[in-house]
């Protein structure tokens, strides 16, 4: 049956609450999941007060000053701090988003932040997403061909390229995987919305020529047909794209196939 | 410890090639229930508090018989499948395929079940 309770061991206990910077008077409340794998103890949230006049507005700007004015040892992904790469999705205020183009303003009571739902935590936000990756990896994203490769580019028209908006922008944070019951229950099998929405951003791209062989490895009860068109992947992306309609678009195609 | 790689894992048994078929005939029973269910409210409900021979005299005429019989069959089949997807999504293992083999016996019993009743009215 499907694990509706948390393991004991992962139960989340009340953490530390640091001590409020000096002398400051505009300060926000920041609580943080924390989990060590080194210590053996139950994950936490720890407390942390930052000072809003000396930080930026962005949730990313708020972990960033904690790990270098307050907690040193609080562990979080970021790069590009501009909502390019992906890296700093975590679950902030309930929502899967990215840290870095996600307000503070846009919370109004204290500001919760956990990784990202249903997947291992490697260290405090960090969640493994090797699996999610795998799963990227075996829709074959990258252009099939047969026909001899032209002496030049791949020819596309503009409206085929047209076709690619809405699913290119995709930066692989995850946040819609983790957001979707269906990923939860079943994320071994099932494929998730970002995985599927890359797959169909290749099915229809009109320069690939495997698009049979990309719907018969999608047909699968538990690959594609795990979503239920929930649609909380399209609610929660951070980058405005919807891969439950991507999803559906492929289901039509497997339809389309048969009848 | 295993060694198996990630890809391993996440390509699995590989793709079933099934599914389809599944997704499609769910899609032809909600359109079906779609159009018989208001055809089964406005036949079967004014029967509803009327006495025992007025009933069986009204599912011995063809078309409220059929919309009946119509009506259980699409709706336990359309039942099946839906419980089917519900018992995939939230149990695993062998619980889930004894529990779909219970609920196909259970579909396919109550079909039978309610198409012999109104077959035994009307005919």
């Amino acid at each position: 049956m499907v694990q509706l309770t948390l393991p004991k061991n992962s139960t989340i206990r009340t953490g530390k609450t640091w001590p409020k910077p000096e002398g400051a008077t505009n300060l926000r409340k920041v609580q943080v999941y924390r989990w060590n794998p080194d210590d053996g103890q139950n994950p936490s949230v720890d407390t942390y007060h930052v000072d809003m006049d000396t930080c930026g507005p962005m949730v990313l700007d708020a972990l960033i000053k904690i790990k270098n004015e307050i907690d040193p040892t609080l562990t979080f992904r970021r790069s590009c701090r501009e909502g390019i790469c992906g890296s700093c999705a975590m679950n902030i205020d309930g929502i899967n988003t990215l840290a870095c183009i996600y307000g503070m303003d846009e919370v109004k009571a204290d500001i919760k932040i956990y990784p990202l739902p249903h997947m291992p935590v490697i260290k405090d936000l960090i969640p493994d997403l090797t699996h999610f990756y795998a799963q990227h990896a075996s829709i074959m994203p990258w252009l099939e061909t047969k026909t001899n490769r032209p002496q030049k580019e791949w020819r596309q028209s503009i409206d085929d390229r047209e076709k690619l908006d809405g699913l290119y922008e995709c930066v692989m944070c995850a946040c819609c995987s983790t957001s979707c019951p269906s990923y939860w229950w079943n994320g071994d099998r099932y494929l998730g919305p970002a995985a599927l929405l890359h797959a169909y951003r290749w099915i229809i791209d009109s320069r690939d020529e495997a698009t049979g062989e990309r719907l018969d490895e999608l047909e699968d009860p538990f690959k594609l047909y795990r979503c239920h068109t929930i649609m909380n992947c399209a609610k929660t992306c951070p980058k405005g794209l919807n891969p439950a309609k991507a999803i559906a678009e492929i289901k039509k195609m497997m339809v389309e196939r048969v009848v | 410890m295993d060694y198996m790689t990630d890809l391993k894992r996440a390509v699995g048994m590989g793709s079933a090639r099934e599914g389809t078929k599944r997704h499609w005939s769910m899609t032809k029973s909600s359109v079906a229930l779609l159009i018989l269910t208001p055809f089964f409210v406005f036949t079967f409900g004014p029967m509803t508090g009327e006495p025992h021979d007025a009933v069986l005299a009204y599912f011995q005429r063809p078309f409220p018989a059929i919309i009946a019989a119509l009506m259980v069959v699409t709706t336990f089949m359309h039942f099946k499948t839906g419980v089917q997807m519900l018992i995939e999504d939230y149990m695993h293992g062998l619980a889930r395929e004894i529990t779909i083999i219970l609920l196909t016996c259970l579909s396919y019993g109550a079909a039978a079940t309610g198409v012999f009743a109104i077959a035994k009215i009307a005919l």
